[in-house]
């Protein structure tokens, strides 16, 4: 098996184990790579397999932990089934596996099996929020007290600093009540799913909030993350809500920690 | 072995944001989410905990309060599971870094990481993956070693591996490929009793015999943890690394010469499936306490009788 001119090759050169070895990990389809054994030269079809079953099992364990309304809406199976299609499909690109699964959602959106339940997608964005908002960087929330400091002739062009954690998902679905409903253990309550709601993902204090947001509200508050000014961000969510509230969003929005900072919004 | 230790001390004596526990002759645990409710209730006396690296690369967030509050009551051992030292590719220069700005925030009284490797190319394989024995691959890894210790500034603890399938190609046994690395790299080991036997049942060889060929003077550390079994294609045991259950019977023997012959190093359950209530891990290493006390007397007599 080894080459003629062995002993000519450089020792650094970079071995090949890793595209050998790795190849048939996730494709159950491969054989198992000839560069293993077992002692003795004895097949290592089952040794091998240990590996691929690690792989495999782990990473949808990965999923699990990071989609468990996602879990207890499917129920463990059906949920096991679409997670191995999407690992095989999908490996990890980073060894952070917090990071893994962003595109699980719109993959679930595809997922031939899934069909029949439409914001199952959305529930999935919303957990995967719910893990960013959980490892985003630390920082004090705005405090009610410092946007009372501003003078009024100076509101309308305030622009703000969003806090490291929030996160926004809206949805065509029910999905924050049906997030909520699944993601704690005991009985879940029946939710009528078509309401649109549009989720708010903070973490004001030690834990991640999840809110509903108000209608309106997440064009408000998505134009404000961006640096929009105050009153441009107030009357873009007045367009496409007559009834939004101002003053009922500002005083939610201040309770939520969605901003970290004032920003100086006068015209450089 | 003397060298990692006193390089830890000395790294102590800087002023440190948290306060220097000593880690000698202690018993530990792996650090469960789980249980970090019970463990700051209870606030044992004395013990460590093990983390691993990955899960507190997060920018900010619980995580990193948990651990906070942790370090500044015990002693931790900082555990990276996927820099891949073992692979043929090069180390990812930005998951170093994440691992040493690690190192420099929590001071941790030990810094390990595997003989293994999980990333192929640009797939994370979330699995420790074995390596042929060659000398083309010990270049490699001690090579690899020798960045991730130049980045951290200070020795690492490798760890031997478990595994399931030999390589054809291999040219050396496993513990002669670790007694060279940790001479061309001065990192130290660290001994997982478990992956031993593990490994001794998988491939017919003799864990005494290993025990016997390992340079335990270089050992900082070491871990116990539980195996299930199955079997290979000829239906012999095949037994599995899966950290689900309690230490087995025949680790603890093993662990018990171990500690005999190196004296009490520090010394981890790992536990990290089918989690027990805090209790029960707890007893697990009080289990290892109880050896590792009962070696640190006669250890004591023992090297001053070895030295007469």
């Amino acid at each position: 098996m080894l080459p003629a001119d062995i002993s000519s090759r450089d020792p650094r050169e970079k071995p090949s184990y890793g595209a050998a070895f790795s190849g048939a990990l996730i494709d159950p389809e491969r054989a198992t790579p000839n560069c293993v054994a077992g002692p003795n030269g004895k097949t290592a079809t089952k040794r091998y397999n240990v590996y691929r079953n690690n792989v495999t099992v782990s990473l949808i364990e990965a999923l699990a932990s990071i989609y468990p309304a996602v879990q207890r809406i499917t129920g463990a199976e059906f949920f096991r089934a679409m997670a191995r299609f999407h690992v095989r499909a999908n490996p990890p690109r980073s060894p952070l596996l917090f990071e893994y699964g962003r595109d699980f959602p719109d993959f679930i959106e595809r997922y031939e099996y899934a069909q029949s339940v439409p914001w199952l997608g959305d529930v999935a964005r919303i957990e995967r929020a719910w893990l960013d908002c959980y490892h985003a960087a630390d920082a004090e929330p705005l405090s009610a007290t410092a946007l009372g400091s501003v003078p009024a002739d100076r509101l309308a062009k305030l622009v703000f600093q969003p806090h490291p954690a929030v996160r926004i998902v809206c949805s065509s679905f029910s999905s924050v009540s049906i997030f909520a409903a699944n993601r704690n253990v005991g009985r879940a309550a029946p939710v009528n799913a078509v309401d649109p709601e549009d989720a708010l993902i903070t973490r004001p204090g030690q834990d991640v909030a999840v809110r509903h947001l108000p209608a309106g509200g997440a064009a408000f508050l998505t134009r404000l993350i961006e640096g929009t000014p105050l009153a441009v961000a107030a009357s873009a969510a007045l367009e496409v809500t007559p009834s939004f509230d101002l003053a009922a969003n500002i005083v939610g929005m201040i309770d939520a920690g969605v901003f970290a900072t004032i920003k100086d919004g006068d015209p450089r | 072995m003397n060298a990692i230790i006193q390089f830890a001390d000395s790294q102590a004596s800087r002023l440190l944001r948290f306060p220097a526990h000593s880690i000698a002759g202690l018993a530990g645990t792996s650090l469960k989410h789980e249980h970090l409710s019970a463990i700051l209730a209870e606030r044992p006396a004395y013990g460590f905990f093990e983390v691993h690296a990955e899960n507190y690369m997060g920018a900010g967030g619980p995580p990193h309060r948990a651990l906070e509050s942790v370090r500044r009551d015990y002693p931790i051992s900082l555990h990276g599971v996927c820099m891949s030292i073992g692979g043929p590719q090069r180390i990812d220069v930005a998951h170093l870094g994440r691992f040493a700005a690690l190192v420099e925030r929590y001071e941790p009284a030990l810094v390990s990481e595997h003989l293994a490797w999980s990333t192929h190319e640009t797939t994370y394989f979330n699995d420790l993956l074995p390596l042929p024995y060659t000398e083309a691959t010990l270049a490699r890894v001690a090579d690899h070693i020798d960045e991730v210790q130049e980045a951290i500034r200070r020795p690492i603890l490798l760890e031997n591996p478990s595994t399931y399938v030999l390589f054809r190609d291999s040219t050396m046994s496993e513990t002669d490929f670790i007694r060279e690395l940790a001479r061309r790299s001065g990192c130290g080991l660290l001994l997982d009793v478990n992956n031993v036997f593990v490994s001794a049942t998988n491939h017919g060889f003799s864990a005494l015999d290993y025990l016997s060929d390992f340079p335990l003077e270089r050992v900082g550390e070491i871990h116990l943890a539980g195996h299930a079994e199955q079997s290979d294609d000829e239906g012999e045991r095949l037994l599995i690394d899966s950290h689900d259950g309690p230490v087995a019977d025949a680790v603890w023997t093993l662990f018990d010469i171990v500690a005999d012959r190196r004296g009490p190093i520090p010394t981890l359950v790992e536990w990290d499936s089918k989690i027990p209530d805090w209790s029960v891990l707890k007893a697990e290493a009080m289990a290892a306490q109880a050896i590792l006390d009962r070696h640190a007397q006669t250890f004591v007599f023992g090297s001053t009788h070895a030295a007469r």
